[in-house]
């Protein structure tokens, strides 16, 4: 038994030996043609370049499976074609070199504004976030999104291939889009143009149309229970609006099968909910107290719609509600202070692992509007250190929020037949110290480059 | 009459049991033993052991022994730095902005300190055992600086770190010509209002900080025997002729930046530090040569149009060119994660651990002039550190304890026990009279805001913000 350990150790290390001929020669080969991929043109060409790719001797994270150590993944068509130790690379393909590195799938960031705001303080021409008017639910992300804003590629660069963008204005804000940070026209970064509906849930304290307010420094007091009456009326004025919506639908479709019925007029604002009035697509309700995220469980039930919490401070607290309304949580509060003085100093950092204890689904998201979207792996990080698991902070970053977005079959994994969404990275990508050294996005090898480091290259050697 | 007094003392007594902290348990020594220890001038020490007596680091090596009574702290498999060191910070601080005039120098933050101010205690869970109290933004010359040590429960006399050199507070760029903010009816334009106008106003200043000076100067030589009248808004602006008070400049352009160092090579002085310095890497050769330092965040950028340059590759261009470079927080919620915004120095050009670690440590330390007693784990400095669970530049670590002059003020442990403490208090809180809901005979509760700390900064951008 021992000797044949033994033998297999040695036959291993004779492997190894191999492989590292293997590697030195691949490096020699194909590093000529990594060099040969850098100066393509893909340097001027910002949104890459199509092609077959084999990432050779890689750790394969997969996130969905096991990790594989040594491992291939074939990048054909815009897919992920092949994953695993013993695959094939397809003639013709550009071999990428993995050796010491790691591959992920791209990281998605589920509560972003990307797009819609460059400068948000002081440079209102450049913002496009808040359309005047309470209820906007004609106002669509999509069309507003930038796509030459520098914060796609800022963003990219360090692993984050794909954000939803919402706007944020009024109590219905409009819909939300969910796109890949590559491509010239929106449609071109576009997953999914329409995702869902954004709704600033009426809350009862501050914040939100109809909120009890009471002023950010110790304003004037409010009796509760009136604070309460008035998110109430609050919510009773979206229901409405939801069955205006409702009521307009039948009208159409009622003249659909009797035209001798009075035309009914076109209403934009309520036409376009009629996916989401019908659960068809989901709602984002931003919420963030346990009786704000309560009172969403209870207009989700009752509407009988599709709901999403954007926020979710205190979520772990009705995951009862959330789980009985098959209602996920987007939460947006690494990078927040806790609310209340005597609330523990890691309050917002503890929440993700407490939904994960109370069954609630969840993934971590900035809830950024663009610059700081680039920090979303160690937001998810921070959480790892507070309580959530290494892999499932990995995973609240990728297929968690794949899942929530309806997209578990197309990304946050490396499976076959996903989206090429590919980061290699020289080691954990939630770290903050690991470096990005490819990049792909639907199945486009990207350069490296950004504002950032045009500018480094302007001023790097001044003297 | 007497049963409101005695339910008002029984308030008052719970609600100061509750707001104000057990000051942190003194010890004559404590020995941390063996840790990795990562000393910010001397590298990383494996399985070290660290003595603090009477507040000082006395010994660091293996196998020390524990003097009787001490506080021992076993830190095998976890790691130590010094405490960090926070050069721009409004932590603390009642009010930020004297935003009326544009030269406030007569102001203090000294004056402003809030010893109970809970973001103290969540700084010390960040590992941050020092920080520079700044004035805010809104003017081109700010109020006066406080240096203090986060001394969280002890009496506000405390915190500031007495031979800690005195500062003051400029600032140039969008907040000090109020762009950034919605003009409100009404409210008449403040000069400066471009940056042409912000400079004039620091040469102004400082033409009559000179007069100032002329005149005092032919008093005390007797060449007059008339007394000038004592001036609070120029007597700060005396001191930083002389070289006895440091300037820390908020700004972004780099053309601005310059622009203040010219009018300091005009006037004689040196600026300690540009705070922010966004762009400082456009201009690192000037900076170098003048021995400024810069205060900067990692790879904030874009929030607004003179940060939309700033890249995170900064702190590597100017540490190239051999500028002190800090890394600060100017956020009470940034300041609990600076470790990882030093990690990152190390991603963006690749400047070595030490180095990086520095620009939370030793760098500010040597800043705001304090590195004889902090910043480095040294023999004769204070024992000021931080127990990390892991790497304090991996994102998966956690601060385990952290301690000010061999005082323990956080410890992830008894925080633990505090909650638990704090969970009973609030039960006894809320069964009191006064605070039962309105129904059942109780006042109007005030309805709590939603983001009242997080919320906090921004809201001083009503005067003229600071970031």
């Amino acid at each position: 038994m021992k000797a044949k350990v033994k033998s297999q150790r040695a036959k291993l290390k004779m492997q190894n030996a191999k492989c590292f001929l293997y590697q030195c020669l691949s490096v020699l080969i194909c590093g000529s043609i990594s060099v040969h991929a850098q100066n393509d043109g893909a340097e001027q060409n910002k949104t890459g370049r199509a092609g077959t790719f084999a990432i050779v001797g890689a750790r394969i994270v997969t996130v969905s499976g096991a990790t594989i150590e040594n491992g291939t993944v074939v990048i054909k068509d815009g897919k992920i074609a092949a994953v695993g130790a013993g695959v094939a690379v397809p003639a013709g393909a550009e071999k990428i070199d993995g050796k010491g590195l790691s591959v992920f799938p791209g990281m998605i960031d589920a509560s972003t504004n990307m797009g819609l705001a460059e400068i948000t303080l002081g440079l209102a021409a450049s913002v496009d976030l808040a359309e005047v008017g309470d209820m906007n639910a004609d106002a669509r992300a999509i069309k507003g999104i930038h796509p030459h804003s520098a914060h796609v590629n800022v963003t990219r660069v360090n692993g984050i291939t794909t954000v939803l963008s919402a706007p944020t204005g009024g109590t219905i804000s409009g819909q939300a889009a969910i796109i890949n940070l590559n491509g010239s026209t929106p449609d071109e970064m576009a997953v999914i143009k329409d995702f869902g509906l954004v709704i600033n849930f009426p809350s009862v304290a501050g914040g939100g149309r109809g909120g009890g307010g009471g002023g950010r420094f110790g304003g004037p007091a409010i009796d509760f229970n009136q604070a309460v009456q008035r998110r109430d009326q609050a919510v009773e004025d979206l229901k409405k609006i939801f069955r205006n919506a409702e009521a307009y639908l039948r009208a159409k479709a009622a003249y659909a099968r009797d035209k001798a019925l009075p035309y009914p007029a076109t209403d934009q604002k309520l036409e376009v909910m009629a996916p989401y009035i019908h659960g068809e697509k989901p709602i984002i309700f931003s919420a963030e107290r346990e009786r704000d995220i309560r009172a969403v469980a209870k207009f989700v039930g009752e509407m009988k719609v599709k709901g999403i919490i954007d926020g979710g401070q205190e979520a772990w607290k009705a995951a009862d509600d959330l789980k009985k309304n098959n209602i996920p949580v987007v939460y947006t509060h690494i990078y927040s202070l806790p609310v209340r003085e005597d609330d523990a100093y890691d309050y917002l950092f503890e929440a993700p692992s407490k939904m994960q204890a109370a069954g609630v689904k969840f993934c971590i998201s900035t809830g950024n509007t663009g610059p700081e979207v680039r920090d979303l792996p160690y937001q998810a990080g921070i959480a790892g250190a507070f309580g959530l698991s290494k892999d499932d902070a990995l995973k609240s970053v990728t297929l968690y929020a794949a899942e929530i977005l309806g997209l578990g079959d197309k990304m946050g994994s490396i499976d076959v037949g996903k989206i090429a969404n590919i980061v290699v990275a020289d080691g954990n990508i939630l770290e903050s110290r690991t470096k990005i050294k490819y990049l792909f996005i639907n199945g486009r090898l990207l350069p490296l480059t950004s504002r950032h480091t045009e500018l480094f290259d302007s001023f790097k050697d001044r003297k | 009459m007497k049963k409101i007094t005695v339910y008002f003392a029984l308030l008052f007594l719970l609600l100061s049991s509750l707001r104000l902290p057990v000051a942190a348990q003194s010890k004559n020594s404590v020995l941390i033993k063996n840790a990795t220890v990562m000393t910010a001038v001397k590298g990383t020490l494996e399985s070290t052991d660290i003595l603090v007596e009477n507040g000082k680091i006395t010994k660091i090596g293996k196998g020390l022994a524990a003097p009787a009574g001490a506080n021992v702290i076993d830190a095998t498999g976890k790691y130590v730095t010094p405490g960090i060191i926070d050069c721009h910070s409004h932590s603390m601080l009642d009010a930020i902005n004297e935003g009326a005039f544009s030269v406030t120098s007569m102001t203090r933050t000294r004056d402003m300190l809030n010893p109970t101010d809970i973001t103290i205690y969540r700084a010390l869970a960040g590992g941050v055992t020092s920080a520079n109290l700044l004035h805010g933004s809104a003017n081109s010359i700010g109020g006066q600086n406080t240096t203090v040590k986060f001394k969280w429960g002890h009496a506000v006399e405390d915190y500031p770190i007495a031979d800690a050199p005195p500062g003051i507070k400029f600032a140039m760029g969008e907040n000090v010509r109020q762009t950034t903010q919605a003009p409100q009816p009404g409210r008449p334009l403040r000069y400066p209002r471009t940056r042409q106008g912000t400079i004039q106003t620091m040469r102004d200043a400082f033409v009559r900080a000179r007069d100032y000076k002329q005149s005092w100067d032919d008093f005390n030589a007797g060449r007059t025997k008339v007394q000038p009248r004592t001036n609070l808004e120029l007597q700060p602006l005396v001191e930083v002729l002389e070289g006895k008070r440091l300037v820390h400049c908020h700004g972004y352009r780099s053309d601005e930046h310059l622009n203040l160092m010219l009018l300091a090579d005009e006037f004689g002085f040196k600026i300690a530090t540009l705070q922010h310095g966004l762009e400082a890497y456009k201009i690192a050769p000037e900076i170098a040569k003048r021995g400024t330092g810069v205060s900067i965040f990692t790879d904030s950028w874009g929030y607004k149009l003179e940060a939309y340059d700033a890249i995170p590759y900064n702190a590597y261009i100017l540490w190239k060119n051999g500028v002190n470079v800090s890394i600060n927080s100017d956020s009470d919620e940034r300041m609990r994660r600076l470790n990882l915004d030093a990690a990152k120095v190390e991603k963006y050009g690749g400047v070595p651990e030490q180095d990086s670690l520095q620009m939370i440590t030793l760098n500010p330390a040597k800043q705001l002039g304090i590195d004889k007693r902090t910043g480095s784990i040294e023999i004769g400095k204070d024992g000021d550190l931080v127990v990390w669970s892991d790497h304090p530049f991996s994102v998966f670590s956690r601060v385990e304890t952290t301690l000010i002059e061999g005082e323990v003020y956080f410890d992830r442990k008894k925080d633990g026990q505090l909650r638990l403490d704090m969970a009973k208090e609030r039960e006894t809180l809320e069964k009191l009279d006064v605070n039962k809901a309105p129904a059942t005979g109780g006042g109007p509760p005030r309805i709590p805001a939603t983001t009242r700390q997080a919320e906090r900064d921004d809201a001083e951008y009503g005067d003229g913000g600071h970031r």
